[in-house]
Formats: structure tokens, C-alpha cells, sequence
């Protein structure tokens, strides 16, 4: 970034917000609804504001119903509009599974083509805030598993502000997945921050010993754990994959041929996980460029645990990308 | 179980003209015609899947989309061949979907449970019982924020309300007053459960007015009460009054799918729901008015008969989508601004 470029000090709610009101002021079309959206301010007081600004209408407080309003989102998107539907967090999803697996991600199949559903789906997900085992999972990966949707995991400022514009945009569901960590994350955004692609991974930074691949809310761990390990002599590349599915393979895949080695830190659990998924990629693509296994951090094979030591036993953290990458490059220092 | 109504209850149904009355006639007699050869080409192995027959329950489609302009919304559920008919789906198209043909009104993609349809806004075609529901509230909400006076007609059958979905649909669609009208076509069972071994409360009124909407039943074997009822119901829908939940009691009288054995109800009780067929019932009173001749009924079933030969024959000359284009509609090959 140029000296002179203007930027603003933000937080990630805030780009967040900003996205939003930037949506509704530019699309007629575009309205907000979920638990809390209006006069509570949202959950995580993302939508604080929006309100008073745009009024009951486009800011719409919904019931407890999960289901009814992701549904009614399916509907009002097939109806013409570009609805933004927030949910608390990714383990109340669960309660309109149906509604996004059976409906938003198969009606422009099962109709032969004919009814696309231009919907954006926003939730909290992820742990560290010791809210125990209802609301600090991690699904994404889940929700990677099905065709017909796309899955969004912004770790930035510049892709929570600029995320959101291309996934309205998009003709089909989109569903953009916020860790719940992130959004206090402080920083500089360009003033004139637009909308960003959503179909690419990006390295956040450069390195030729390891790739260390993840998205979301441990992204900023694994750029923690290079620094700790540059100071060791291991240079790491740190790839944030920004887009769950479509799964950006050429980017990782390129990573990996330059750096021989790979590591994907994810807060989801190891089974049949998004990381196995990326991990499969790497062993179909990249099999004969690997110096050795690729391995993985994950969060522990439980449910999340409320008490703060456990809690931090459970997640991926900077110790212990640092000591898998030390294991597998040798030590260096 | 509600006792099937007599003919003395027929001085209750309206009086139509002749041309109204001949037009509900022929669209019943297109969805029995259709469906009956629906089950022979199914015995013959053209049709495969789950095919689940409204033989019986013709009346509720043919006299409640009667009601509807051209530019409502419907939203059926996997029992949805009639009220796509009735809506103006091509019978030829709907057939060459049941072959799973490419010219099928869903590509060959979804079959007979979800028929789907843009230029009539048929919107499915929902084989997972209540999740019509929450989409056709908010087709209703697009339209009230775009301030048109549409309705939403969802369909759904009386097992729907034992899902959660139903009274999140309809205390939402309530609570912001939208046009949507809940059509429950109450056959009795939700596949084998009766309804009374599977809810505490019958009534499916009493829930629907206990989300402040009014809601009031209807004889589902007389075509011209379910018009009747249906028009009632959406002028007040599309007066912005908010939705309207009609229960319309009808039978189904074949097997809920083609692996069905029925050991859930008698025969006894189908012979006597049988005598309340709705094409039956409404061509002997149509005859008793002098509405209607043999000769007009014989041309009906000879304009039908000829419509469904074509129906099949297009069917058959259909061709099957190329494997190379499976994945195809996973996303859109196209951008919408």
C-alpha cells in the first residue's frame, strides 16, 4: 500500500457492517434478517445501527425459527429479492439444515435449470470464548460437502468488507462463515475498499520450506506460528484459502510444489474434514513433489469444553503448528 | 375419522355455469386420466422412482388453483402431478419428467416429486414434508416488499403439521402478514400414520387460528366448495389481510406410493370414501342440474384420452440429457444482475 492511499482504522465487525450498509445502499433488493438483526444490534453487534438507518422493513427481526427464515430467505431470493440472512451461530444452523441442503443447495438442479436462488446466509462460527459445546464449532467444513453451495470463511478486513458485495452478487447460495474470534481483530482497511473475488486462495505469505494452509479463524495463529518459525530458520508459506468450496486446489497445489511440505491448520475436527479434504488434493495432485507426509492441526476429537484450559487444549494453537512443522522440516535453528 | 359426507350436503356446494362447471370437470378428469396411466406405464417400468397418485384428491387441485391468477405462486409438495397440471404445465412435459426425459418440465432432474415450472411459477415439487413451507413464505415476503398483490398457495398434506416447520411458517408468514394461503389437504394419513395416532389435537383449524389467521375446512371431495373456499381465501390474502389456512378433507384412494400395502387401513373404509369420488359425485349432480350430457362427458374423456396419448407419445420420443452435462445447474451457467 502506497503512502498516500487512504485508510481507516477499523475492526472486523465494523468492515463487516460496512459491507452490509454498503449492500443495502446500493441494491433495493438487498434486506437483512435473523435473530436480533434490528433493535438488539445483532448478536455480536455486527448490524448495529442498520435499523435506525434502514428501517423494519430491510432490517427484519425474525422469531426463533431458524428453518421458517432461512427458508423465507430461499423464497424471497426466488421471488426477486437479495436476502441477507443472518444466523447466530454455525450450530443453530442446524436447525434449517433442511432448508440449505434439501432446498437452497438442489433447487437449481432439481428444477432443470430454472430457479436459481441468489441468497447470502451469515453465521458465527469457531471457539476461544469459552461458550462450551452449542455454539463453538466449527461446520464449515460441514457445509463444504455440499454441491450447489458456495462456503466463504473471510479472515481479514479486506474480505469481510468485500466478501459479502460478491456473494450477493452470485446467482446462486452463498453462505459466508465469521469466526466468532475475528471480529474484535483491529486493523487498517483501504478507504475505498470494494468487493473482493471469492473463488481464490491467497498466500499471506511467502515461504520455501512448508505450506502451512488454512482459513478463518486460525489464520492468525498459523502467520504467528511462521513468524516463530522464520526466527528458527524454517520458512513457511501460510495459504488462507479464503473459499471452502469451491476449493481453490491450484493455489494449494502450486504452494506445495514449490514448498515440498504441507500443513493445514483447521479448527474443525480431523475426520472427515475439510483438512482430509485438502489433504486427498495434495496426495492426487502434488503426491510426488511431498518431502514428506502431509500433516495436520486440529481441534481435538470432542465437543467443545467450557473451562478456559481445556477450551485451549482443544483448538489449534501456535505451539503446536510451530512443533508439527518442526517435526516434519527438521530443526534448523 | 370424519364420517364421509352424503349427497344431501350437495345443496351446500354452489351452483356454477355451465362452462365453469365442464372446465372443473375436465380438470379432474385430465389428473385421474394422467395419473391412472401414470401407474400402467409405472407397472411397465417407463416410470421408476417413488410416484405417489392423487387419484382421489383431484377436486383440492382442480378447484383451489381455479382461484389463482396467472401470476401467483404455487409451491406443492411430492404429490404434485394435479396441481401442475391444473396450473398448465404441459401434460407432455410433466410425462417426459416422469420418464426422466431431458424435455421433462425439470430436465429429467427431479422426476415426479419435483415438478417445477417457471413460466406458470410452479415452484416444486418439495419431497421433504413441510419444507415447502418455509420457501413459499418467503416468495410471499418478496412480493410484499416489492408491493405486489400476489399470492403464494402452498400446498402440503396433513402430516406436515406435525413438523416444526409448519408452525414456524405459519406464525412467520402471520406475524408479518403475508400473502401466503395454507392449503392442507387432509387425506387422513401422512403415508401410514392416521392422524389421530399422530397428533393430540385433530383439529388443524384450531392450530392455524391460533396463529391469528383464519382458517376454516373444507369439503375436499366437492371441486366447487374447494373453489368456493379458495376464492374466499384469497381475497382476503391478496387484500393484504395476511395469509389464510384452508383444511380441505379428502381421501386418497390408492396406495400412498407404488410399495404400498396398505395394512394401515381397511378396505372397507376406501369403498366407503369411494363413494364420494369427486368426479363421480359432480357429474351426477352436474347431470341432475342438466348441466351436462353422455355426449359431453364422452367428449371430455375423448379431448383428455387424445391429450395424454400425445402426452406419452412425447414422452417417449424424448431423449435422455448426455451424461457429459450431469453436473450441470450444481451452480448456474449463467449470471443474473
Amino acid at each position: 500500500m502506497s503512502a498516500l492511499a487512504k485508510t481507516v482504522r477499523m475492526t472486523y465487525r465494523e468492515a463487516m457492517r460496512q459491507a452490509m450498509r454498503d449492500a443495502l445502499q446500493r441494491d433495493p433488493r438487498v434486506f437483512l434478517m435473523g435473530e436480533d438483526v434490528g433493535r438488539y444490534g445483532g448478536c455480536f453487534a455486527v448490524s448495529k445501527g442498520l435499523l435506525e438507518e434502514f428501517g423494519p422493513e430491510r432490517i427484519r427481526d425474525t422469531p426463533l425459527s431458524e428453518s421458517a427464515f432461512v427458508g423465507a430467505g430461499i423464497g424471497a431470493a426466488m421471488g426477486g429479492m437479495r436476502p441477507i440472512v443472518e444466523i447466530m451461530t454455525v450450530n443453530f444452523s442446524l436447525l434449517a439444515l433442511d432448508q440449505i441442503v434439501n432446498n437452497a443447495a438442489a433447487i437449481l438442479f432439481m428444477s432443470g435449470g430454472q430457479f436459481n436462488i441468489p441468497l447470502v446466509i451469515r453465521m458465527t462460527t469457531g471457539a476461544g470464548r469459552q461458550l462450551a459445546a452449542q455454539h463453538s464449532h466449527s461446520l464449515e467444513g460441514w457445509y463444504a460437502h455440499i454441491p450447489g453451495i458456495k462456503v466463504l470463511a473471510p479472515a481479514t478486513l479486506e474480505d469481510a468488507r468485500g466478501m459479502l458485495w460478491t456473494a450477493l452478487e452470485d446467482p446462486d447460495p452463498v453462505l459466508i462463515f465469521e469466526h466468532g474470534g475475528l471480529y474484535n481483530m483491529e486493523g487498517e482497511l483501504a478507504a475505498d475498499a470494494g468487493a473482493v473475488d471469492i473463488d481464490k486462495a491467497v498466500p499471506r505469505r511467502s515461504g520455501t520450506d512448508v505450506s502451512l494452509i488454512t482459513y478463518g479463524g486460525t489464520l492468525g495463529k498459523t502467520l504467528a506460528a511462521a513468524d516463530e518459525l522464520a526466527g528458527a530458520g524454517i520458512s513457511a508459506e501460510v495459504i488462507d484459502l479464503r473459499t471452502l468450496r469451491p476449493l481453490d486446489a491450484a493455489t494449494i497445489l502450486d504452494s506445495v510444489t514449490r514448498t515440498h511440505r504441507a500443513v493445514i491448520v483447521d479448527e474443525g475436527w480431523r475426520s472427515g474434514s475439510i483438512s482430509a479434504e485438502i489433504s486427498a488434493r495434495i496426495m492426487e495432485g502434488a503426491f510426488y513433489e511431498l518431502d514428506a507426509p502431509v500433516a495436520r492441526v486440529c481441534s481435538a476429537e470432542a465437543p467443545m469444553p467450557y473451562a478456559k484450559h481445556l477450551e485451549d487444549a482443544a483448538l489449534p494453537q501456535v505451539p503446536a503448528i510451530v512443533a508439527c512443522v518442526r517435526a516434519m522440516v527438521g530443526d534448523r535453528g | 375419522m370424519a364420517a364421509p359426507r352424503t349427497r344431501a350436503d350437495d345443496k351446500l356446494s354452489p351452483r356454477l355455469k355451465r362452462e365453469h362447471a365442464l372446465e372443473l370437470l375436465r380438470q379432474m378428469v385430465r389428473i385421474r386420466r394422467f395419473e391412472e396411466k401414470c401407474a400402467e406405464l409405472y407397472s411397465a417400468a417407463k416410470i421408476r422412482g417413488f410416484l405417489h397418485l392423487y387419484i382421489g384428491e383431484e377436486a383440492v387441485a382442480a378447484g383451489a388453483i381455479r382461484a389463482l391468477e396467472a401470476d401467483d405462486a404455487i409451491v406443492a409438495t411430492y404429490r404434485e402431478h394435479g396441481h401442475a397440471l391444473v396450473r398448465g404445465v404441459p401434460a407432455a412435459k410433466i410425462m417426459a419428467e416422469l420418464y426422466g426425459k431431458q424435455e421433462g418440465c425439470s430436465r429429467g432432474r427431479g422426476g415426479s416429486m419435483h415438478l417445477f415450472d417457471d413460466t406458470t411459477r410452479f415452484y416444486g415439487g418439495n419431497a421433504i414434508v413441510g419444507g415447502g413451507l418455509p420457501v413459499a413464505v418467503g416468495l410471499a415476503l418478496a412480493d410484499k416488499l416489492q408491493q405486489r398483490a400476489r399470492v403464494t398457495a402452498c400446498f402440503f398434506g396433513e402430516g406436515a403439521i406435525a413438523e416444526g416447520e409448519f408452525h414456524e411458517s405459519m406464525n412467520l408468514a402471520a406475524l408479518w402478514k403475508l400473502p401466503v394461503l395454507f392449503c392442507c389437504e387432509n387425506n387422513l394419513y401422512a403415508m401410514g400414520t392416521a392422524l389421530k395416532r399422530s397428533e393430540s389435537e385433530v383439529d388443524l383449524c384450531l392450530k392455524a387460528t391460533s396463529y391469528e389467521m383464519p382458517a376454516w375446512p373444507v369439503d375436499g371431495m366437492d371441486v366447487a366448495m374447494c373453489e368456493a373456499a379458495a376464492r374466499r381465501a384469497t381475497l382476503a390474502v391478496r387484500s393484504g389481510e395476511g395469509p389464510c389456512f384452508l383444511e380441505f378433507r379428502t381421501y386418497r384412494f390408492r396406495a400412498h406410493s407404488m410399495y404400498d400395502p396398505q395394512l394401515y387401513r381397511t378396505k372397507a373404509e376406501v369403498e366407503e370414501w369411494k363413494k364420494r369420488d369427486p368426479i363421480e359425485t359432480f357429474e351426477a349432480r352436474l347431470k341432475e342440474q342438466g348441466l351436462l350430457n353422455d355426449a359431453e362427458v364422452t367428449a371430455i374423456e375423448a379431448a383428455v384420452a387424445d391429450e395424454l396419448a400425445k402426452a406419452v407419445e412425447f414422452a417417449e420420443a424424448g431423449t435422455w440429457e448426455p451424461v457429459e452435462s450431469l453436473t450441470r445447474f450444481v451452480y448456474s451457467d449463467r449470471t443474473r444482475p
